[in-house]
């Protein structure tokens, strides 16, 4: 205890920096990761041929090491939190198109024909009720995301982007736990927290009249 | 109104769904097809929407050919419900019957006032406005699903087998409130059902189809009368041809032509000595024209004797009667379900000519399906 207290003197300035610049590479990836997949897990529904190939491909790509991405991207982008932010993104990407091809893909056909057929253009579709009755499936897809990313986060560390990562790493160099400990512990809490946040987000957006017969996929 | 001229449409894979085919609609006609599953009912309503396009041939609304127009507007100028009722579940009822209205930018007072006034038309209550639809009960979700067609008031409606989902009472009683709804409307109705009870009792004329291709088209009538040929005949069924018969008739022909009645001048006690002679408890009571004024029972005497001494003080003058050309397949039902004992048959000038009970009418429905059986030996 008394070690926690002198630990917390001495790098709680670091940690509070650092823990923020974690979730800060966390959030814009994954930012980025739902301004591109949402719309493309949309429109590959449109395409329902060619999207069982574009999914199948982003499966490959999802199960290259991370470390192995992130060391891509340094002599494209050399190295610092852009690099680290991009190669995040990417992994961020796969569960979130995955959901939202899944979750409109699977809607009542006979919903989109009503939809169609009483005069929506495709965007009031889209927006009146693909995305609503989606949503669930959507957010979930979001959430899983987010919560591997803010682990995947500590290894942006390697490559230069800082965050919480920069304690781990520090830790299995020094060989000091305390190191280690400083940067799984907030990792995993920010990482149940923002889980449980996003959870609430997930009811909100969820319009009333599909509460109860919600099924994540 | 609406025209289908040399109209086939083959599927990506090369299945031809619809053959062929080329029927005129008129304003206000209220047209079912009918046929066996996979015929092309579907296709040709969807072609109508332009959901699905014609391969070959040209559909005209109001003389303009559908290819010519905007597709989102072609579809909001026309009712559609379809065939798994489709009501969007995470809308409450008022939006799903105020959508197309809301596609349309109606203000949100109008719509709301829409959606009111058309859950009045089904005797549903306002306070159903707010609801889901899982909250309801099958029969109220598909009345939801016609009156979303009829929002935006269009004058052409496809329906496509908006009551397939319900048990024979809830649908019975749609089908007559519906009934009611497109007369005082004046729609033109494209209804698909694969029942034919439905298509008989709602259709003005019956459109017949089979593997693509209409087979038979004319009013229900003539169609029981005469089939086409043996696939009508045969989808008809036997059962059916039997059961036309009554349906064919009319009231006049089965009733019986001696009812029990009264003047109504007469007096009380004269009323309860016809009542003893005939055996009866109630009487029908006519002025000296013969015309149908009301009627009394044993109750009302009892009840009012002391005070009132002539039929016509007492008779109750409230009830229901009908016409003695009516057919009787309309007739039927409604006295069956009603639970009335009788009712008093009329001619155009309210004459009193017949009585029809609800005992002869057993009978005659008993006939009807049984009646061409022969005896097993
Ligand atoms: N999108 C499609 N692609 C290929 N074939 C289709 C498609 N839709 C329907 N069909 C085929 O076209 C034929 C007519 O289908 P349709 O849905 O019009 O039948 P239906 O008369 O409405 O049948 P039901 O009474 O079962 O609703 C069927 O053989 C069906 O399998
Ligand atoms: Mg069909």
């Amino acid at each position: 205890m008394e070690a926690f207290q002198t630990f917390l003197i001495e790098y709680g300035d670091q940690l509070l920096f650092k823990s923020w610049e974690h979730l800060y590479i966390s959030f814009i990836s994954i930012f980025l990761g739902v301004l591109v997949a949402v719309p493309l897990g949309i429109a590959l529904t449109r395409v329902p041929k060619v999207a069982d190939k574009i999914m199948s491909l982003v499966g490959i790509v999802q199960t290259f090491p991370t470390l192995a991405i992130l060391a891509f991207f340094i002599p494209l982008l050399g190295i610092g939190k852009v690099p680290a932010i991009v190669a995040l993104f990417f992994y961020s990407l796969l569960p979130i198109l995955r959901n939202t091809y899944t979750g409109v893909h699977s809607l009542d056909q006979g919903l989109l024909d009503a939809g169609r057929g009483m005069g929506m253009t495709q965007w009031e579709r889209i927006r009146m009720v693909e995305l609503p009755l989606a949503m669930p499936v959507i957010m979930a897809g979001i959430r899983i995301s987010t919560v591997y990313l803010i682990g995947w986060a500590t290894l942006a560390a390697y490559i230069g982007a800082g965050g919480l990562g920069d304690f781990i790493f520090d830790g299995l160099n020094l060989f000091k736990t305390e190191f280690i400990l400083a940067g799984a512990i907030p990792t995993t809490i920010m990482a149940l927290v923002i889980d449980y946040l996003l959870g609430r987000l997930e009811e909100r957006l969820t319009p009333e009249g599909i509460k109860d017969a919600t099924e994540t996929i | 109104m609406l025209k289908i001229k040399n109209v086939s449409k083959v599927y990506e894979g090369g299945k031809k769904a619809v053959n062929n085919i080329n029927l005129h609609i008129k304003k206000g006609e209220f047209i079912a097809f009918i046929g066996p599953s996979g015929c092309g009912k579907t296709t040709t309503m969807k072609l109508i929407n332009r959901l699905i396009e014609t391969t070959e041939g040209d559909i005209y609304i109001e003389g303009e050919n559908i290819r010519d127009k905007n597709v989102v507007e072609l579809r909001r100028s026309i009712g559609y419900v379809i065939q798994q009722i489709g009501l969007f579940p995470h809308m409450t009822i008022a939006e799903n019957i105020a959508l197309v209205p809301k596609l349309l930018n109606w203000p949100l007072e109008k719509r709301r006032k829409r959606a009111e006034e058309l859950l009045k038309l089904v005797n549903m209550d306002p306070s159903y406005l707010e609801r889901y639809p899982d909250e309801l009960s099958g029969g109220q979700q598909q009345r939801i699903g016609v009156l979303r067609a009829l929002a935006a008031d269009p004058p052409l409606i496809l329906m496509d087998e908006p009551f397939g989902a319900l048990d024979p009472i809830t649908r019975d009683g749609l089908q007559d409130e519906f009934k009611n709804l497109q007369q005082s409307l004046g729609k033109t109705i494209v209804f698909v059902t694969h029942d034919m009870d439905e298509a008989i009792k709602l259709a003005d004329r019956i459109v017949i189809m089979r593997a693509g291709e209409i087979v038979q088209v004319g009013s229900p009538d003539d169609i029981l009368r005469e089939p086409a040929n043996d696939f009508v005949e045969e989808f008809l069924g036997k059962h059916r041809i039997m059961e036309s018969r009554p349906n064919l008739q009319t009231v006049k022909q089965i009733m019986n032509k001696n009812p029990v009645s009264i003047t109504e001048d007469e007096s009380l006690s004269q009323a309860i000595k016809m009542m003893r002679d005939k055996k009866v408890d109630s009487l029908l009571v006519v002025d000296n024209d013969n015309i149908l004024k009301g009627f009394i029972d044993i109750e009302m005497i009892e009840e009012n004797r002391k005070k009132q001494s002539s039929v016509y003080q007492i008779m109750e003058t409230n009830l229901y009667t009908v016409e003695q050309n009516t057919l009787l397949r309309d007739t039927v039902r409604k006295i069956l379900r009603n639970g009335m004992r009788y009712v008093p048959i009329v001619d155009e000038e309210k004459h009193l000519t017949g009585i029809v009970t609800r005992a002869s009418l057993a009978n005659i429905v008993y006939d009807s399906i049984w009646g061409d059986q022969e005896l097993i030996p």
